[in-house]
């Protein structure tokens, strides 16, 4: 995948109208409705994507069919919208994920929302893009398990698909590259939408209470939340061990498993804060039912403090600053997201 | 003196001229807005490289290149460590917290 990447406007995504396999304009900086690039806190006029796969109406309706097709699946019953649900955050409000056969996985389901923003993808931030990730759930065993080189063949039996590949990437064909890209185009769709936050920041002082500004105050400040949890995304792209207690047989390295330096053992990709509200239970292991919980982790200063990131320390928050907290946090859940949902080809 | 003479005195003149140019010297990369001050670096074998965190979170300094791999730990606002250069090669270093850091450096004679 090529690291340089181009700018695609927020609404042209989005865009129904858009001509099938023509790409739309790039690298402008047209303002979206609501985005105020200026202030870094507010949602981006532009949605970033690979030179190699703008977006386009073709590649998005391709990429939303695959999406919710459980025929992705070797068991025909899972498709990608059963963990990344777009009623429940994009997530599936498990603990931790459940795969094929209904066995029970070691990490929370992520949400989807604003991972086209994501430089690395999971958890432990294996997977290098958006295309890169999408086929690893689809051909994982312990997930949906289709094997990939069957996947082609079966989606290549079905006769709808033939024109949508055609439409979406002329002569292509049907390939796992295709089907990567066409997903990860429908994802760089799934963004935030307008919060509470948002109007506050954009100027209107009555668009949230006193408590959300108490508890933006705190965030910045005693609270610590801010030195990981940046910018509009409320992530920092990092990965922190924040001394989580190690659930029973569960033994997870995170991100040392895949880069061998000492300060990533146990440390995971800090999650983005938009529609927190909607994405319980919380962290990669979902150790905590509620933001209140999530909160007084952060308040003892965590529990296992053998690879303990330094930025994490023993907070000494009074019972306000921690609801002042959550009423913050609440304030970043957008309006609800418009999903259309799509008639899936005939088999 | 005879020419092979001549020839040795001229290579120890050239080896120490080449040692006075390239005395080894401090280049300080600062780590700011979660970015290297610079993504790419050319120094000498022998120089030292001075990371320095300006950022009010922890920053992390490695490197897996096979010539001289590394790992500064992690280290606050305000604290600094270094790594000095012995080997000719390319470096890519990162910081492993913020995968996006990323700076390449050159050690050339």
């Amino acid at each position: 995948m090529r690291l340089h990447v181009r700018l695609l406007t927020v609404a042209a995504i989005a865009l129904a109208g858009c001509a099938a396999g023509t790409a739309p304009s790039t690298g402008d900086t047209h303002a979206s409705a609501g985005a105020h690039p200026a202030d870094p806190l507010l949602r981006p006029a532009a949605v970033p994507f690979p030179a190699d796969n703008p977006p386009n109406s073709a590649r998005v309706t391709l990429g939303r069919a695959l999406f919710f097709d459980p025929r992705l699946s070797g068991s025909e019953m899972i498709s990608c919208a059963t963990c990344h649900n777009p009623a429940m955050g994009w997530a599936d409000g498990q603990p931790t994920a459940v795969g094929d056969g209904a066995r029970r996985l070691g990490r929370a389901t992520p949400t989807v929302l604003n991972t086209a923003y994501q430089p690395l993808q999971m958890w432990d931030g294996r997977k290098n893009s958006l295309e890169d990730q999408a086929l690893g759930p689809i051909g994982s065993p312990a997930e949906m398990n289709m094997p990939l080189d069957k996947m082609v063949t079966q989606l290549a039996a079905i006769p709808g698909y033939r024109p949508m590949f055609e439409q979406a990437y002329p002569g292509e064909g049907i390939s796992q590259a295709t089907v990567a890209k066409a997903i990860a185009s429908y994802e760089r769709t799934i963004v935030s939408t307008e919060s509470p936050f948002d109007r506050w920041r954009e100027g209107d002082r009555n668009a949230v209470a006193d408590d959300v500004k108490r508890g933006f105050a705190v965030f910045n400040g005693k609270g610590r939340c801010a030195l990981c949890h940046q910018g509009f995304n409320f992530t920092d792209n990092g990965f922190h061990n924040i001394g989580l207690r190690s659930l029973q047989g569960e033994g997870d390295e995170g991100r040392f498993a895949h880069r061998k330096i000492k300060v990533l053992k146990g440390a995971f990709k800090t999650p983005t804060l938009r529609d927190v509200a909607l994405t319980a239970p919380y962290m990669h292991n979902g150790a905590y039912r509620t933001l209140e919980e999530v909160i007084d982790h952060y308040d003892r200063g965590g529990d296992d403090k053998s690879n303990l990131s330094p930025n994490i320390q023993p907070l000494g928050l009074s019972a306000q600053e921690k609801k002042d907290l959550v009423a913050f946090m609440k304030s970043l859940t957008g309006a609800p997201m418009a999903v259309e949902v799509p008639h899936l080809p005939a088999s | 003196m005879n020419k092979p003479a001549r020839t040795l005195a001229a290579l120890i003149l050239l080896a120490f001229a080449g040692a006075a140019a390239h005395a080894s010297q401090e280049v300080v990369v600062t780590q700011k807005n979660k970015a290297f001050s610079s993504p790419k670096l050319a120094i000498h074998p022998g120089d030292k490289v001075t990371f320095r965190n300006e950022d009010t979170f922890v920053h992390n300094v490695f490197s897996l290149t096979d010539a001289q791999s590394f790992d500064l730990g992690t280290y606050p606002q305000g604290q600094a460590k270094s790594v000095t250069f012995a080997k000719a090669g390319t470096y890519d270093i990162e910081c492993a917290i913020h995968p996006e850091m990323k700076l390449q450096i050159t050690v050339a004679p």
